[in-house]
């Protein structure tokens, strides 16, 4: 497969058209109409939450968010293949691959209400916190499949960035070092068109991203990111070769974001109406929902109701989180060394001291 | 005279360079199309065209280390770092070559650019966005770092900056950018770099501080009035280099110093101040020099923020324990 898609050849790997169709069924993915639809009911769960994150956003219940909408695809598919003893390294656009891997709703309320315990996945194994620097992350993906190669265990690592990280120096370097060990780590760059205003090719003059892959001696591919089916295919590819170890491999996964950059931003000043209605008939969801459909496995009622049982439970998660309790002063101090200086205690302690100052003083003014 | 905030009285003097000096060039990411994530370079692509305000690929070190190059050759660069918090990459360049280049050529070769970043926290904002790391950069030879706290500053400052033949990092108060609007000189004007502003005179105690934390401080001033403490406020400017001249002064008429800074406590900025104080005005001092900082702790997420910031009680608080010292 890495032969005949290579990048070199400009041909971007799809499975399905935008009507849901298989295009040759030998392209197909090993998976059966079961698996299909709970990886089309996972993905349909993460498009109503992010949905409803906005929401909240709106209403002043959470602070800044960056929607994963029109990209679920992507994270469907390695939600799919990703194993409990595999490796998950976020950029920060991933729920799906991170619910799969057992971080809950919960968590990603609470970061980004402001929780540092959003980052701690409390029933959730081998998936490092949300990467704010862009591509930084990418680095700490080699180094994990360093010591997965070291001490010869049969595990990958699923590792995340967006078009705009691969202007980074940290990418490249991570991709490098990668080719030099040959460590079983996937990337996967969701190219989602834009790096908040600025599009890819702003970002880079060559042909496409996997084509970045050659340079450094490692397998690339260009995958239709909003082709399910296609984003299995070749993750399901990928992971035979690095067991082989022939890794690591660079999928582009093409896609859009049909949502803002976070919630602090507005699209419309810098694309246009048509464009977005161009990409709306490439939504990954309706073109998985079409397949489904036409197979009779799926139905417009059962997805209503559906959609509703969903949102009361985004809903009962938010609710628990916002519920959490209040930020004591002292978290800000205990986790910044495995044994706490002297010099933080100090500190610390005049922080307690300030606010027994503050409350007598703010309760003689209100005395007044 | 024309009512500004920070973000338009920075843009209107990137507008007066621009418009100026054709070496002047304005470069980062989202800095072209969008106008900056804050707005601050809003229009003036459609105003100068993409080969002098433009987007830049999104990597920090490589719009510093092409912006040096920029400038060696005798472009102005202006360039815009998102967040202060996402400069890191970019530190290699800064620190290896563009605060060394003079130096290093013997004043033959000199790097005229201006590095703007917004920082400090205060806005509910995710991992990053919130630091206020003026020591880390005050700490490298050849640089020189500076801080507005008003819309009339900023501007001023701005142009002194693009003009200057040195590197200059300019750092934003983000979350005063809109909260402060004041009347401002229109066209061009400029205001000399290393000098600290005596925002108000007062006896008792000097609180010395820059950026944002100016107005914390008058908050807190309100508060120390009505305890009969009268506040002499010095507004740095400029972080380095540092105008001792200024904070010296005013020490030797209050006797008593305070500084005011949003970053980690050790090795801050604070106790560089307090050095000068010791060093220059020791025998005028009636009580030790105080500091209100952050802690050396990463910057909380918004739910724990209010822990860690520097709010007019933190600094009422210390004038207090100082005053009564």
């Amino acid at each position: 497969m890495f032969n005949e898609y290579n990048p070199i050849n400009k041909i971007m790997f799809q499975v399905i058209d935008n009507q849901g169709k298989v295009i040759d069924s030998k392209l197909m993915p090993n998976i059966s109409d079961e698996r299909a639809l709970k990886a089309y009911k996972d993905m349909l769960f993460a498009r109503t939450a992010d949905l409803q994150i906005v929401n909240y956003q709106r209403q002043g219940r959470i602070y800044t968010y960056p929607p994963n909408y029109g990209q679920e695809a992507i994270s469907g598919a390695t939600a799919t293949i990703i194993e409990e003893k595999d490796w998950l390294v976020p950029a920060f656009r991933e729920m799906g691959a991170m619910l799969a891997k057992g971080v809950s709703l919960k968590e990603l309320f609470l970061l980004f209400m402001g929780y540092e315990e959003g980052n701690a996945f409390k029933n959730a194994n081998k998936v490092l916190p949300i990467s704010v620097p862009i591509a930084s992350q990418l680095l700490h993906a080699t180094g994990i499949g360093y010591e997965i190669k070291y001490n010869k265990k049969n595990e990958l690592v699923y590792a995340f960035v967006g078009d705009g990280g691969t202007s980074e120096g940290d990418f490249h370097e991570a991709v490098n070092f990668a080719g030099v060990w040959k460590v079983p780590v996937i990337f996967i760059i969701q190219n989602n068109q834009y790096g908040i205003s600025t599009p890819t090719r702003i970002q880079t003059a060559s042909e496409s991203l996997a084509i970045k892959a050659i340079a450094y001696g490692v397998k690339g591919i260009q995958v239709d990111g909003n082709d399910y089916f296609a984003m299995l295919r070749a993750l399901e590819e990928a992971k035979k070769v690095c067991e082989r170890g022939e890794g690591p491999i660079l999928i582009e996964a093409v896609t859009y974001r049909k949502g803002a950059h976070t919630t602090s931003d507005d699209p419309t000043k810098y694309r246009t109406k048509e464009e977005e209605e161009a990409w709306d008939k490439k939504d990954p969801l309706r073109r998985l929902s079409q397949y489904l459909k036409d197979k009779d496995l799926w139905s417009d009622d059962q997805e209503e109701k559906i959609v509703e049982q969903y949102k009361k439970e985004v809903d009962r998660q938010f609710i628990e989180a916002e519920n959490f309790p209040e930020y004591k002063p002292e978290d800000i101090f205990k986790y910044m060394y495995a044994e706490m200086p002297q010099e933080l205690k100090d500190q610390e302690h005049s922080l307690m001291e300030f606010y027994r100052w503050k409350n007598e003083k703010v309760s003689q003014t209100s005395k007044k | 005279m024309k009512i500004m905030n920070l973000v338009g009285a920075i843009n209107d003097a990137l507008d007066i360079k621009l418009n100026e000096d054709k070496n002047v060039i304005v470069f980062g990411q989202d800095v072209g199309v969008e106008g900056g994530v804050f707005r601050v370079t809003e229009n003036l692509q459609k105003k100068y065209g993409k080969e002098r305000v433009f987007d830049s690929p999104l990597a920090e070190s490589g719009i510093v280390g092409t912006a040096i190059g920029m400038s060696v050759a005798g472009l102005r660069p202006v360039v815009e770092m998102q967040f202060s918090g996402f400069v890191y990459p970019a530190m290699n360049q800064i620190i290896s070559h563009a605060s060394r280049m003079r130096n290093r050529s013997r004043g033959k070769l000199e790097t005229p650019m201006v590095i703007r970043m917004p920082y400090g926290g205060g806005i509910n904002a995710l991992e990053h966005h919130s630091e206020s790391m003026e020591a880390l950069f005050g700490h490298i030879p050849g640089l020189k770092v500076i801080a507005p706290s008003t819309p009339h500053d900023a501007k001023g400052m701005l142009i002194s900056a693009i003009e200057s033949n040195d590197t200059i990092l300019y750092m934003e108060p983000k979350r005063i950018y809109r909260a402060i609007k004041q009347e401002v000189k229109e066209g061009k004007y400029t205001i000399e770099l290393g000098k600290a502003n005596v925002v108000s005179p007062g006896k008792d105690i000097t609180v010395v501080t820059f950026g944002a934390m100016v107005r914390e401080v008058q908050k807190a001033m309100v508060m120390a009035k009505e305890l009969g403490i009268s506040v002499e406020l010095i507004d740095l400017r400029s972080i380095y280099p540092i105008d001792r001249e200024t904070i010296r002064n005013s020490i030797k008429k209050t006797g008593r110093i305070l500084t005011v800074t949003e970053g980690p406590k050790s090795f801050g900025l604070g106790a560089e101040i307090s050095q000068i104080a010791i060093e220059e005005a020791f025998l005028y001092l009636e009580a030790p020099p105080a500091r209100v900082s952050g802690y050396d702790i990463i910057v909380p997420l918004p739910k724990g923020e209010h822990h860690y910031m520097q709010d007019a009680y933190k600094i009422l608080y210390e004038i207090e324990r100082n005053v009564k010292y």
